[in-house]
């Protein structure tokens, strides 16, 4: 969830009166917002670094609070504050309308097809008659960054740039052109750069270095003119010094660069709507008609969606009603999402409980079932149960047991952070000897098991994805003697569980076999029905030391779904 | 009682160390190398200098000389020595006593002496007690004319070899057994790889979200892709992502059949939830409850209570025309069963339901109130395109297993409860779960 910090005595005042804590802790709640921490600005500098860094930051108390992922007008003071104000009454749901300038014409922004190429998508607006003080100016400066980081995809997807219109004159050109013919003056710079050296100066900025990427390798940059030929921006890296906006700037040009064009707009109408109620009025969208769906009249429905800044009235039609979806509310895309603002309005703990009618009779996934009957008698027999990871390295359920992994079957993960997420399990051997290694202070003898599903590559039809769960039951015993007997003996207890005879063809058998895991001629294969269900065996040496062990093992491990 | 050593007698008789240095020094002095040849030499030396029996003078000829520096001494050492031989020993102060014993010239024995009276079964001929019963004694019957010793009750019992349950896994039994006691029909989960059409497409998860990132999901690099789906029911979920349809806008992007084909270790078995939803829109709709526990897999950074891979509980109802208000029903009915009376609402977001509810229940322990789970509507475009009827809604809820097993076993890292290196005391400790106390 995006969090946003807001000063609280600004919070507060914006408000109209002033909360406890826990007062607006519950507003919070009721509306679907988290205040997640009280802090100052010393307080975060001195956790982040150290307290000698904080000693001459600011007390002033910040409220950090978690907004919605879709709420992208909820990420700033200006935001937050208009969406309680309408939820609490105090303030009329805004209706937002695009105005023309008072003189001439309205600006244009000309995109030539050369940016298709890199980065096809732009939209514009200016916020006309704009007074900017100090706060102001940093929650709109921190409202674009915070797109930045959210919708935008760190400026991969969109990216804004902000320009004093006084500065410069329109039309503007959205174009794209080879690095070398870029040459302008960069934002808090005092010479003229091409694009290609500034590509050099930013790759050791700490900031921008991390957006570098986005454009690199591109044949073309994309970059926006004034009609004078002056650089308005260089998008998404950094915007052009001349157009730089201040406190004293009146009229902003806000351009969005993109490569989702409904994204691109969506951060468009938020920048614009958040900061409207500084200059004059914005624009309106959409109109969504739907039934009430509630218990409660249509009058009441209305209203409680007008305060959840959704414009509603009666059409007079049965009980229809027609909302009006503001620019700021770009999560409404269905009627749904319009039942839930009404749900919250209402408040969800005033919804009164009811239960859902229909009888069902319940059953058991059968393979849950019998590995539910299983574990409990196994353990009746004197074994522990663990549980293991179901990823794990190559070497764990490959060389460590003296197998090729390309032979294991074994599904291999493309991205993991470390060495102990390659590959998933083939077998739950693994995980019960390291689980011995981690719990060598243990008394012996030790004797653990586990019932739970391996991974294995299955090319069959009707395997869509190429792999299946496999369950297993695994089974090892730790002692100064390995114990084979006791190994052999819980198998044939299981076996008596599941109601197969010890007889050979219908019922089970073992007879020697040949495996790297086991030492030799102590190893088996167990059948049942003529069919290979598992082995057992005292583990080889070379694997007890390779999982860091020192004393014998025997283990045993069998496939359980042919038994169900 | 002081003994007087070896060293001790022949002092007693012999005078201490210091006084016959002392009395082998002629007026004409001493020389120190002389001095130093006799047996009483070294020791006595030192002490007489600190007793300032004697002094030492170094600037003569021929090496340092010693005199006597008084006229005559008093042999305290032998004094004592004497007094503890003639049984007056209790003359003697503790300051003198560990001089004394320092030099190795005392040494002190305890003598213990008891009182001995005959008690109320003394008698001259020996019985033994017996510990326990015998079969002959049984048989036999002289059990009777036995005495047998009494059981020392401040004890514990032999610990049992016995086998145990990991404790994940009896409060996975405990909260199957609730779903089973609600009708809740369990799902077939047993499948970690999923592609990500059903894990995220057909939730109405869009393509771009941060969740299908790398760095929070794991894909596989072999097998890699799954290419079979139902191919309609792919086309309705690829237009209610672009334009929208079944009455929503849609996210207006461009879906690409590729980042459907992806596969990975599902994120949730709310994946699923969905290829149970869309195999009972192929037949004739009837409602349904469903559950399933099983493992998830998130490429997220790990710390003390988070892994890449832990267990999700889910819950999901379907039927014509359910509420808000049946959501919490079921919601109250479930926790209660969990000993959790006391439910709060409050309003969340998810990409595939609206509405969507965390659930809060009061602490008394911590008087506050804590999250227990997430709940939800599914969203119309992820059921329509599945062919559901329309008037139908699907209720879902789900929380982690880990979370309440390590409150319930007073677990504080979650590495100790999951995976190898697990702490096997505590399995072998841990009491029954019983998860309404």
């Amino acid at each position: 969830m995006p969090t946003v910090g807001v000063k609280r005595d600004l919070l507060f005042k914006a408000l109209g009166r002033s909360y406890t804590d826990e007062e607006f802790d519950e507003l919070c709640f009721q509306f679907g917002l988290e205040l997640d921490e009280i802090t100052s600005e010393k307080e975060l500098i001195s956790k982040e670094q150290n307290d000698s860094k904080a000693a001459g930051a600011s007390d002033v108390i910040l409220y950090k609070i978690d907004v919605p992922a879709n709420r992208y007008d909820l990420l700033c003071l200006e935001g937050l504050v208009r969406g309680l104000q309408v939820f609490k009454n105090k303030l009329e749901a805004p209706r937002y309308v695009r105005v023309s300038p008072v003189s001439g014409q309205p600006q244009k922004l000309i995109i030539t097809k050369e940016t298709a190429a890199v980065r096809p998508y732009a939209v514009a607006a200016v916020l006309r008659d704009i007074t900017f003080t100090q706060e102001r100016y940093d929650s709109f400066i921190e409202l674009q960054e915070k797109l930045h980081q959210n919708i935008c995809r760190k400026r991969s997807i969109v990216a804004i740039g902000t320009h004093d219109l006084d500065t410069t004159s329109g039309p503007f050109t959205y174009t794209a052109k080879p690095p070398s013919e870029i040459c302008f003056q960069p934002l808090n710079q005092t010479k003229e750069f091409t694009a290609t050296e500034l590509m050099s100066l930013y790759r050791t900025d700490s900031h921008l270095k991390h957006y570098l990427h986005i454009i690199e390798d591109k044949p073309v940059y994309p970059v926006i003119y004034d009609s004078n030929g002056i650089v308005l921006s260089m998008p998404p890296i950094i915007n052009g010094d001349h157009t730089k906006i201040s406190l004293k700037t009146k009229n902003v040009f806000i351009e969005c660069t993109a490569t989702d064009l409904t994204k691109a707009k969506v951060v468009l109408d938020t920048l614009v709507t958040m900061f409207s109620q500084y200059s004059s009025q914005p624009n309106l969208k959409h109109v969504f008609i739907s039934s009430s769906p509630h218990s409660e009249s249509t009058e009441t429905v209305a209203q409680l969606l007008t305060r959840m800044c959704l414009l509603s009235k009666l059409t007079g039609v049965g009980d229809q009603i027609e909302v009006e979806i503001p620019p700021t509310r770009s999560d409404i895309i269905h009627a749904c999402d319009i039942v839930e603002d009404a749900a919250i309005a209402y408040g969800f703990n005033n919804i009164t409980r009811t239960t859902p009618r229909s009888y069902t009779v319940a059953t058991q996934f059968p393979l849950n079932k019998l590995t539910e009957l299983l574990r409990q008698d196994v353990a009746a027999a004197g074994f522990t149960e663990v549980l293991t990871f179901a990823l794990c390295s190559k070497e764990d359920v490959g060389d460590k047991l003296g197998k090729k992994i390309s032979e294991t079957g074994a599904a291999h993960i493309s991205n993991p952070k470390t060495a102990e997420f390659q590959v998933a399990r083939t077998t739950l051997l693994p995980g019960l000897l390291k689980t011995i290694a981690a719990n060598k202070k243990m008394p012996l003898p030790l004797k653990l098991f586990e019932i739970s599903d391996v991974v294995l590559k299955d090319k069959s039809k009707g395997v869509y994805v190429g792999a299946r769960n496999s369950r297993r039951f695994c089974a090892v015993y730790y002692n100064k003697s390995p114990g084979f007997e006791v190994i052999h003996g819980l198998m044939d207890r299981t076996m008596q569980l599941l109601g197969v005879k010890p007889l050979r063809g219908e019922g089970y058998h073992i007879q020697a076999a040949e495996d790297s895991i086991f030492f030799p001629g102590r190893c088996a294969e167990i059948f049942v029905d003529g069919k290979s269900v598992g082995r057992l065996g005292v583990l080889h040496p070379n694997v007890v030391t390779r999982f860091e062990l020192t004393m014998p093992c025997s283990a045993l491990e069998m496939d359980i779904e042919p038994f169900l | 009682r002081m003994h007087q050593c070896f060293l001790g007698v022949e002092i007693s008789e012999l005078g201490s160390h210091e006084a016959r240095v002392f009395e082998c020094i002629p007026v004409e002095g001493l020389l120190q190398s002389e001095l130093m040849k006799l047996p009483f030499g070294k020791i006595g030396f030192t002490k007489a200098m600190s007793n300032k029996w004697i002094r030492v003078d170094k600037t003569s000829e021929g090496g340092p000389l010693i005199f006597r520096s008084v006229q005559t001494i008093v042999d305290q050492v032998r004094e004592k020595l004497l007094n503890v031989l003639n049984g007056k020993d209790a003359e003697l102060e503790e300051k003198e006593k560990s001089e004394l014993k320092k030099r190795r010239l005392l040494s002190e024995v305890t003598v213990k002496s008891y009182w001995i009276t005959k008690g109320s079964s003394f008698s001259t001929t020996i019985t033994k007690q017996e510990t326990e019963l015998t079969p002959e004694m049984i048989v036999s019957g002289n059990w009777k004319d036995n005495k047998f010793k009494p059981y020392n009750f401040e004890a514990m019992g032999v610990p049992l070899d016995c086998g145990h349950l990991h404790p994940l896994m009896k409060v996975r039994t405990q909260f199957r057994q609730i779903f089973l006691e609600m009708g809740f029909t369990e799902m077939p989960t047993n499948n970690f790889i999923e592609s990500s059409f059903w894990n995220f497409d057909s939730l109405f998860q869009p393509q771009q979200h941060p969740a299908r990132d790398q760095h929070d999901t794991f894909f596989l690099s072999d097998p890699a892709l799954t290419l079979d789906f139902p191919q309609d029911y792919l086309q309705r979920v690829k237009k209610v992502h672009t334009e929208g349809g079944f009455g929503s806008q849609g996210y207006k992007y461009e879906w690409k059949v590729e980042e459907a084909q992806k596969n990975i270790l599902r994120t949730h078995t709310t994946a699923v939830s969905a290829r149970m939803l869309y195999k009972l829109a192929q037949q004739k709709f009837t409602p349904v409850k469903y559950f399933s526990i099983d493992r998830v897999f998130r490429n997220e950074t790990l710390d003390a209570t988070h892994l890449a891979e832990f267990h999700q509980i889910e819950g999901v109802v379907a039927d014509y025309d359910l509420t808000l208000g049946d959501l919490m029903g079921v919601l109250h009915q479930f926790f209660t069963k969990l000993g959790i009376t006391k439910l709060r609402f409050k309003p969340a977001y998810n990409p595939y339901t609206e509405p969507s509810m965390e659930v809060f229940s009061y602490h008394e322990g911590l008087e506050k109130w804590v999250e227990v789970g997430n709940s939800g509507v599914f969203r119309p475009e992820m059921l329509l395109p599945m062919g559901l009827p329309e008037d139908v809604s699907v209720i879902a809820w789900g929380l982690s297993l880990e979370r309440p097993t390590m409150i319930k076993y007073g677990i504080n890292n979650i590495r100790e409860l999951v995976g190898h290196k697990v702490n096997l005391q505590m399995v072998y400790d841990g009491p029954i779960c019983r998860l309404d106390t």
